[in-house]
């Protein structure tokens, strides 16, 4: 149909490129239904049934959950359990605080003029050009020097004493996350016809209620996609929680980070295989609705 | 000149999958043969098949069944840069990166012309479309008519045998187009070189070309000079797509030669001696057409010949003409008069109500089989 | 009061923004200012930071050192100016062999039938949903003497009766760049890809219309088009890997140091703030650098914010 061909170099390139990027995935499942404690070497699946998990040197023989020893072991890890807590915590207020007041700069931004405006348009573009680990430094720094003067000056002691946790992280996060928020909203605001509004208004809506009844609504999928885009990078943060973080605000990347270290069981694998499958299932599914909502429009 | 014909297309089919998974024509059947040095225009609604025609003769497209041939020769699959058409696009496809001189120069680079022979030919061809001195600039910091200029010098500056042109001037504003029209006609001319031209603007058409193709749904309808096709519009379609007809349904009573007469049953009244073509037999059904300014009106039946009463129901004066609508016995008509002389009391005009008599003359009409 | 605020849109404005740009003056900006102040202080003996004017952290990074072991006054060592220039090579490589297989990629998905194209890019994103350490874990188990590139290689050798002695991959040089390349992949193809499908269809027929084959059409057509993507995905690429500790930590062991290791290494367990702050300026000080004479060549790509 078309005259232009696709070349076989392009696509010998794309079947490679796939296969680069889902080798290590496919083996990191694979992994996780190891009966080899140390997980160094596949020796095979956990195979039969029993009523207790039957080890053999570091080789799992049986187990009651069978193929899915892991999946049990890890179930019962209340580090895990507590780190995931932690990371969706910190991922659901930062997300819609970030959203919030990104949203609001982005539209400040696109539709205003003010005094301070291009300064906040520029340090919307930091986090983009600066590598995330001066950004962790800096908050680690900030706190660091804030809360020791902050528990000198007051002389406060004990569990009163200010320090890393939950709060430095989720602010920090915010910090990194509103730029995308606001600049996915303004990409989207960017297109937006002002002719609705004035319509909105000239039919009689005052300010809020155009915002609330035909502004919102429209920007709503860009606020959306902004918002989704905030919580991966919530989840998937490393570094700027590897600075701020402290006694009992340890998210999943950075327990996943200190196994590494130390020991790896196939309890690491099971882990990334149940990460890998609740997020592609909430994506897949928010994609569903995506185009069901397109298809209703 | 190898051939006789510049472009001709034999018999051509295009077939698309739509996207409920169903075939459809785009094309279907097409014979055209367009002559050497004319200007040939392909008229339609969108979706007649007239950008899918043009495509296959640039090679955008091939052909699902039958064959273009250009100067003579079989296209088959010949890729669009070894054909010797070049195509202005609709949306002039300009590429941004590039300066104005480089886009013109950019099909002389593909031919491996020396590079003084392509600033040569590229000034040439700038200073036929009147762009000397925006050799530099790039195709944004134009306006829409002087980028429309760089597509047309970045085509004829490849001497192709052939141009085509997909709705060059739908994106001007109404005077400039009117403007370009003339200049497109006059280059043609000044260059002779073959121009296949598609528009859906009947005025572009009947304006700047020796023939027209009129296509609707993948078929070409009539082919023939402006005049030919609205004058004689071989189909109702043809008639109603160029200007404006009045059609009357009626059936043939009884044939003389060439002439016959037609009764109306809406009107109750017969037409005589009305000139019909080939094919039609007594007693058929058929569609009388006129144009709406070769309808007479008189005060009073003067002739009670084709002659038959009728009442105002609206005017609209506008300037050059003035539109008169009517109703004869349920029949609704329109008729175009003329304002011939300067007046302005408004009871020199037709006002609603009031009885006339409208005649038609057998020479004016056309006795169409009905579709 | 608030016909005030109606008449006046500046005050909107401002108000609207005020969250934001305090926040990010708060949380990035001050602490770029309070880590340029303690890049010149000193490190007192429990780890703190005394404030004052020094530049020793500068000039030991530049590899002059007094503390030197026969008893000299000042000596060089080149071990940090070793680790800038490993770090800025590997942030090259990793770029220039992220375009190598982004571009057929991104340029296969902007050809695919639009139906197939949201597949093929969700395709690409999968991977990038799993944890940034996930994934770099994933290639330690890959790449490991036991892992299973050894062992795919060790049976193709058993089938060609070839004797076969695992390799050394991981704690390479080469294992940080391959895990490098996969984590910043999706970065490069995003940006490309919304280039390429930015393009009009009709440019493509231009150019074959007026003479140009396919491999010229790419190169004259294609190529300087989609050029904003590879900048876009150049600076979401080289930025993060000048900065990244974690691929090399995992998949370089001791062997591959680089500066976001040793800035990390100063903070948590040499509890130097003072020369890791300076270490930390410098590396964004080099990333600045790049970027700026990058984009001033190639402009700077609308496509971050697509991407």
């Amino acid at each position: 149909m078309n005259p232009f061909r696709r070349s076989p170099f392009v696509i010998t390139a794309t079947v490679l490129v796939y296969f680069f990027l889902y080798a290590p995935i496919v083996g990191l499942i694979l992994y996780s239904f190891n009966a080899s404690r140390a997980n160094v070497t596949f020796e095979g699946f956990i195979p039969s049934f029993s009523e207790r998990v039957v080890m053999d040197g570091s080789l799992v023989k049986s187990s009651p959950c069978g193929l899915f020893h892991w999946y049990c072991d890890l179930a019962k890890n209340d580090d895990v359990i507590e780190a995931a807590g932690n990371t969706l915590t910190i991922a659901f207020t930062a997300t819609i605080i970030a959203t919030v007041i990104g949203t609001m700069a982005a539209i400040s931004l696109q539709r205003y003029d003010f005094k301070i405006k291009p300064f906040s348009q520029l340090s919307l573009y930091i986090p983009i050009v600066i590598p995330e680990i001066v950004m962790g430094i800096g908050a680690l720094t900030l706190f660091s020097q804030f809360f020791g003067w902050v528990n000198d000056a007051f002389n406060l002691s004990g569990d009163a004493r200010l320090s890393l946790g939950m709060t430095t992280v989720t602010v920090s996060h915010i910090a990194f996350m509103v730029p995308f928020v606001t600049l996915v909203v303004q990409a989207r605001l960017q297109g937006f016809d002002k002719s609705y509004e004035e319509a909105a208004m000239d039919l009689g809506a005052n300010e809020w209620t155009t915002f609330r009844r035909v502004t919102f609504p429209m920007i709503l999928p860009g606020v959306l996609s902004g918002a989704l885009l905030a919580f991966t990078l919530s989840l998937d943060d490393f570094v700027i929680t590897f600075f701020t973080n402290g006694p009992g605000s340890t998210t999943l990347p950075i327990y996943v980070y200190g196994l590494l270290r130390r020991i790896i069981t196939p309890q690491v694998n099971a882990l990334s295989t149940v990460w890998i499958l609740i997020v592609f299932t909430a994506v897949l599914l928010l994609q569903v609705i995506q185009s069901r909502e397109q298809k209703q429009h | 000149m190898t051939s006789e014909f510049a472009v001709e297309m034999r018999d051509v089919v295009k077939r698309f999958i739509t996207p409920e998974g169903s075939e459809m024509a785009a094309v279907d059947h097409v014979t055209m043969q367009i002559k050497n040095g004319e200007f040939f225009s392909m008229l339609g609604s969108s979706g007649c098949g007239k950008t899918t025609s043009l495509r296959m003769i640039a090679g955008f497209e091939w052909p699902t069944e039958g064959e273009v041939f250009i100067e003579g020769k079989p296209m088959g699959h010949t890729p669009p840069f070894q054909r010797k058409v070049n195509t202005v696009f609709q949306s002039y496809a300009l590429f941004q990166h590039m300066s104005v001189f480089q886009n013109v120069a950019f099909g002389l680079e593909m031919e491996g012309a020396a590079k003084d022979e392509i600033e040569k030919r590229v000034k040439r061809a700038l200073e036929m479309v009147q762009l000397t001195g925006m050799e530099r600039r790039r195709p944004k910091q134009l306006s829409g008519g002087q980028q429309q200029r760089v597509a047309l010098a970045r085509a004829l500056v490849k001497t192709p045998d052939v141009l085509l042109l997909d709705e060059p001037l739908g994106a001007l504003d109404l005077k400039l187009r009117k403007e370009m029209q003339l200049e497109l006609k006059a280059l043609q001319q000044q260059l002779g070189i073959t121009f296949i031209y598609v528009t859906h603007d009947q005025e572009e058409a009947l304006t700047m070309s020796d023939r027209i193709a009129v296509m609707s749904k993948g078929k070409v309808q009539q082919m023939g000079t402006p005049v030919e096709i609205y004058e004689r519009p071989s189909n109702k379609f043809v008639a109603d797509f160029i200007g404006e007809s009045n059609f009357i349904e009626g059936k043939i009573k009884s044939l003389s030669g060439n002439e016959a007469c037609v009764f109306v049953p809406s009107l109750n009244a017969e037409l005589i001696g009305m000139p019909i073509s080939d094919g039609l037999v007594k007693g058929e059904e058929v569609t009388v057409c006129i144009r709406p300014e070769k309808i007479h009106i008189a005060e009073k039946n003067a002739v009670n010949q084709n002659m038959f009463r009728a009442t105002v129901t609206n005017t609209v004066y506008i300037g050059v003409d003035t539109k008169v609508f009517v109703d004869a016995h349920g029949a609704k008509l329109k008729v175009w008069e003329q304002n011939r002389i300067s007046r302005l009391d408004p009871k020199s005009f037709y006002t609603v109500g009031q009885e006339i008599w409208l005649m038609l003359m057998p020479e004016n009409t056309l006795v169409l089989k009905k579709d | 009061m608030l016909q005030r605020l109606r008449e006046n849109k500046s005050t909107q404005g401002t108000l609207l923004a005020l969250p934001t740009t305090v926040w990010l003056f708060i949380l990035l900006i001050i602490p770029l200012f309070l880590t340029l102040v303690i890049s010149f202080g000193k490190r007192s003996p429990d780890g703190n930071v005394i404030y004052t004017f020094t530049l020793n952290n500068y000039i030991r990074l530049s590899g002059y050192t007094t503390d030197c072991p026969d008893g000299q006054a000042t000596c060089f060592d080149p071990l940090y100016l070793q680790i800038l220039g490993r770090s800025l090579s590997l942030a090259f490589n990793t770029t220039a062999l992220v375009i190598i297989m982004a571009y057929p990629l991104a340029y296969f998905i902007a050809r695919a039938h639009p139906k197939q194209r949201n597949m093929f890019l969700f395709m690409v994103l999968i991977p990038l949903w799993t944890n940034f350490v996930i994934r770099v874990y994933a290639w330690m188990m890959l790449l490991r003497k036991e892992g299973a590139i050894n062992i795919i290689i060790g049976w193709i050798a058993n089938f060609l009766h070839i004797p076969f002695q695992p390799f050394e991959m991981l704690y390479t040089p080469g294992a940080v760049l391959v895990g490098m390349v996969y984590e910043f992949l999706p970065f490069m193809i995003l940006p490309i890809f919304t280039s390429l499908e930015k393009i009009d269809t009709s440019l493509y027929e231009a150019a074959a219309d007026l003479g140009a084959n396919s491999i010229k059409t790419f190169l004259r057509v294609t190529l300087p088009l989609s050029m904003p993507g590879v900048v876009a995905g150049t600076i979401l690429v080289f930025i993060p890997v000048m900065g990244t500790f974690i691929v090399s930590d995992i998949l370089g062991g001791r062997q591959v140091i680089l500066v976001g290791n040793l800035i990390q290494r100063q903070f948590l367990d040499a509890r130097d703030p003072t020369f890791g702050s300076a270490a930390s300026l410098i590396l964004m000080i080099m990333t600045l650098i790049v970027t700026y004479f990058y984009t001033r060549k190639f402009g700077f790509g609308e496509e971050i914010v697509a991407a």
